[in-house]
């Protein structure tokens, strides 16, 4: 099998890895771009380095950088904004220095990437942070493959740009056939401080919002859907001082939005040639923003998602939630451009790059889609159509009250099915031991699952429900959803029905049999809350501030249920385990490490407590993140 | 009953309590957010940077912070002809989600008096149950041309359904004074950036006192439609017409001085904050 490297030297993949690790001493750059690149248009794209082999040496400073026509200054990663491309290999031990040079304390966290908890990067959990001019060494094994980023967990320092790519290449064959390959990182970049920005939500939280409900609007829908409808819809939001048009926190009011740190107009250029497979790592490095990701004229093969291998799905978009990665084939057969067209979901600006032949060509930039509304659905509050006036103000005891039927154990999950058939305890016992007590593998062709499923049904599951969660509105919780319902095969507002074939999380199935077996023995039930007024989050309806960290047993199987009270989507990222989504494919359910949860919707996933130490977990909306919507959780023995 | 006189020394120190009081919350708030901002940069540094070694570790504590604000809602001229005088109405606030420190400040200038002149500090936290309503305690000074008075003050303050801000303050003082305050006000949006609202303000008092031209019962209302274009949504012109009445015993006190209990005029203004 041949494979093309990342500077486009075709080598052999065996001695591929040899060579990497030739040159790697300290860490070898390599172009980022295909050689021989004509020079028109060369400007326009600046190459990004790649950085690979098993030691490296990052340099955090402040850098002055210009995305918008207005010089600011950038948080970056050896001088570069987002950060070099690394590219580590699965089986190494990488070390990394990371150095400081800027005036307050910074850190790198390696999002995916299953290390130990003192390596993971977060400051007051894993580490105490990296102190003004110090130098921080992280080392660890590198036990997974797949397309990854890192970024800081200080404060706003994503948001200011210290972001970048990271691959993991595998240690045996990758069976994603491609010629050539290329990041895709997406990214919201602001000339303000992200301070302010933080601040000015506390005091308006609709600050970014510029396609609030008006008077015209109103008037042109009452002419459209009859006054009595639009003006009980209005009335039904107002009512809750809420408004359907809270779709992104922050905007392109104040973001550029960012392809591999290109703008728009800077039209980032991958080449190709005609009919070659060309592989493109999505990653959405953004702070709060979900992109919607098409390239008009060309299917999209989904083969990898959150770093794991998934069963190729074809589509024309998906949905990216802040966090997430999808790795995606496409094939462009003509000697024509194609237009990497990602829109904020609140369709308030895009990023945008091209796939072209040659440097300069480019394609139309298609028109942003209408801004999605949010639904009654989203409030939790079933469907508007054919309420009436009557029917709302039957909703005032919303007001103070508690979860209904969430708490329900979720009837027809893939994996509960037939686990209490039989009953033989004795072997449960057995397999009981200490299994899950080391990292497990990710899974592959040669991990073995700890247990097989099929044995699992022959093991009576003891599963100890969560506590039932007692959730009122107040001022830390402006909504309590009264109806939740899953809604994996929905691709989220602003996508259903909009004529194109768009990923759902039902679409997901692992390439590989999950490897842990086990049915959970516990459930825990997490509200994601939140009062988007007071621009205060959570979960349970607590602050972070106020909240005691989850405690997990070392080695226990358990699922976490999240259900989302609040009128945005979430991206909940789990820090050190998998997040093995509960989405209907059984055994090979997909392992992530972001699971977006949309409105009033209901997820589940399965986790196995595999690593010690404390890890954080937390919204990935970075601001939704700061305000609160984060907890500790404990893995101990 | 005789017209109180100030003497000029007096009068001219009042001219000023406008600006004074104004520039006093301006500044005590910035100063305080730096003092934040500057407290949150000084983190204590860890001892040993090196993997493996006991690092000092510093508890995250996301949801707590500190932040500050301070907003001049009606900064304007109101004019009538010759007839003309500067009204301002701000507020700040500096604090936590669930712990806030409010200083509010509103009042009348002309050339030479100030009237109307209210200055409160509250303590300000969220009601339990409650999604979008505040609790305040604190103490009013009424500090203008006319005699001083002190309030304790005591009311709530939030977003009532259907988006209309509401805050209704009760006033306690010596003499068993007591007064009442509503004000409300709605944001119609014309369009993204133009921005109608209609507000309103009304006052009770329980008992007569001359010395500061109020009589007992519901002594006025100042209330105005606000057209503002947000330039950027911390800076936005405004025009519009407001109105002020005097009412029952207060009407009275202020034909005495031969001064109008109903006041329609012309205003136009800046809404900015910080």
């Amino acid at each position: 099998m041949r494979k093309e490297d990342m500077d486009g030297k075709q080598i052999p993949f065996t001695t591929r890895r040899r060579f990497v690790q030739g040159i790697a001493s300290g860490a070898a750059i390599a172009a980022w771009q295909w050689n021989g690149l004509p020079a028109f248009g060369e400007a326009l794209t600046p190459k990004q380095a790649v950085l690979t082999g098993m030691h490296f040496d990052l340099t955090i400073d402040s850098l002055p950088v210009n995305f918008t026509g207005r010089p600011a200054r950038a948080t970056a990663v050896n001088g570069s904004v987002p950060g070099p491309i690394l590219r580590w290999q699965e089986g190494d031990t990488i070390t990394l220095a990371v150095t400081n040079r800027l005036k307050h304390e910074t850190s790198i966290h390696w999002h995916g990437v299953r290390v130990p908890a003192d390596m993971d990067g977060v400051p007051g959990l894993s580490f105490a942070g990296i102190a003004p001019g110090e130098t921080f060494h992280y080392r660890f094994p590198v036990k997974q493959y797949g397309t990854y980023w890192y970024h800081s967990h200080s404060r706003f320092q994503e948001q200011t740009g210290l972001i970048g790519a990271l691959i993991i290449d595998r240690g045996d064959r990758d069976p994603i056939e491609f010629d050539r390959e290329y990041v895709v990182l997406l990214s919201d970049w602001t000339d303000a401080n992200p301070e302010t920005i933080f601040s000015n939500l506390k005091e308006q939280s609709d600050y970014y919002n510029y396609h609030r409900l008006t008077l015209p609007n109103f008037i042109s829908a009452s002419v459209k859907d009859g006054f009595g409808r639009t003006a009980s819809e209005r009335l039904a939001w107002a009512r809750m001082n809420m408004s359907p048009t809270d779709i992104a926190d922050v905007s392109g009011a104040t973001y550029t939005y960012l392809l591999n740190g290109n703008s728009p107009n800077a039209n980032w250029t991958g080449l190709f040639q005609p009919g070659e497979r060309v592989r493109l790592r999505f990653i959405n490095a953004s702070s709060m923003t979900f992109f919607d990701v098409r390239i008009p004229g060309l299917k999209m093969t989904v083969v990898q998602a959150d770093g794991n291998d998934v069963q190729p799905v074809t589509v024309d978009e998906f949905r990216m939630g802040v966090a997430e990665t999808y790795d995606v084939i496409v094939q462009p057969a003509d000697d024509a451009a194609y237009t990497i067209f990602a829109q904020s979901e609140d369709r308030s600006g895009f990023a945008r790059g091209t796939l072209a032949p040659q440097m300069g060509m480019t394609a139309a930039i298609p028109q942003m889609d209408p801004v999605p509304m949010r639904t009654m659905a989203d409030m939790g509050m079933g469907d508007m159509k054919g309420m009436k006036m009557g029917d709302m103000a039957g909703t005032a005891g919303m007001q103070g009250m508690d979860m209904p039927e969430s708490s329900k154990p979720f009837p027809d999950n893939p994996n509960m099915a037939g686990m209490n058939m039989d009953h033989h305890e004795k072997r449960g016992m057995e397999m009981g031991g200490n299994l899950g007590q080391r990292p497990l593998p990710q899974p592959g062709p040669d991990a073995t699952p700890i247990m097989p499923m099929a044995a699992m049904t022959e093991i009576e599951a003891h599963l100890t429900p969560s506590n039932v969660v007692h959730l009122h509105v107040g001022p830390e919780v402006d909504n309590v959803a009264m109806e939740v319902s899953e809604r994996l095969n929905d691709p989220g507002d602003g996508l259903s029905d909009n004529g194109r074939r768009v990923l759902t999380y039902a679409d997901l199935r692992a390439r590989y049999r999950g490897v842990d077996g086990r049915p959970p023995t516990r459930e825990i039930e997490l509200h994601l809350s939140g009062n988007m007024g007071r621009y205060i989050w959570g979960f349970n309806g607590h602050r972070f501030s106020d909240a005691e960290p989850i405690v997990l047993k070392l080695g226990e199987r358990l699922r976490l249920v999240l259900i989302n009270d609040t009128m945005m989507e979430h991206p909940i990222h789990l820090h050190g385990l998998w997040s093995e989504l509960e989405n209907g494919h059984g055994e090979f359910n997909p392992y992530k490490h972001t699971v977006i949860v949309k409105p009033a919707e209901r997820v589940t996933y399965l986790v196995s407590a595999d690593t010690p130490g404390r890890w954080a977990y937390h919204c990935h909306l970075l601001y939704h993140m700061e305000a609160g919507m984060f907890r500790t959780v404990v893995v101990q023995s | 009953m005789s017209k109180r006189k100030t003497n000029q020394r007096s009068k001219v120190l009042n001219a000023l309590a406008a600006p004074f009081w104004s520039a006093t919350i301006v500044v005590a708030l910035s100063t305080c957010f730096t003092l934040q901002v500057s407290a949150q940069m000084s983190k204590p540094q860890p001892s040993s940077m090196s993997a493996g070694a006991t690092p000092v570790m510093e508890r995250p504590d996301m949801g707590n912070q500190i932040f500050a604000h301070a907003m001049l809602d009606q900064f304007e001229g109101r004019t009538k002809g010759s007839d003309s005088e500067l009204r301002w109405d701000g507020e700040g606030w500096i604090g936590t989600d669930m712990n806030k420190l409010w200083v509010k400040s509103e009042g009348f200038s002309d050339n030479t008096t100030v009237s109307d002149g209210d200055h409160e500090a509250l303590y300000d936290h969220p009601i339990p149950r409650m999604r979008y309503f505040d609790a305040q305690v604190g103490v009013r000074a009424d500090l203008d041309s006319g005699p001083h008075r002190a309030w304790a003050a005591l009311g709530i303050e939030g977003l009532a359904p259907y988006f209309f801000e509401i805050a209704p303050t009760l006033y306690f003082r010596n003499g068993g004074h007591v007064a009442g305050r509503v004000t409300t006000s709605y944001d119609l949006l014309l369009a993204q950036r133009w921005i109608l609202q209609p507000e309103a303000e009304l006052n009770f008092y329980s008992k007569d006192d001359p010395g500061r031209q109020i009589g007992s019962g519901f002594s006025d209302l100042d209330a105005g439609l606000r057209l503002r274009y947000e330039i950027r949504r911390k800076f936005s012109p405004y025009l519009g017409f407001a109105y002020n009445g005097k009412y029952g015993n207060t009407a009275s006190y202020v034909r005495q001085t031969g001064g109008t209990t109903s006041n329609a005029r012309f205003i136009f203004g800046l809404r900015i904050w910080y």
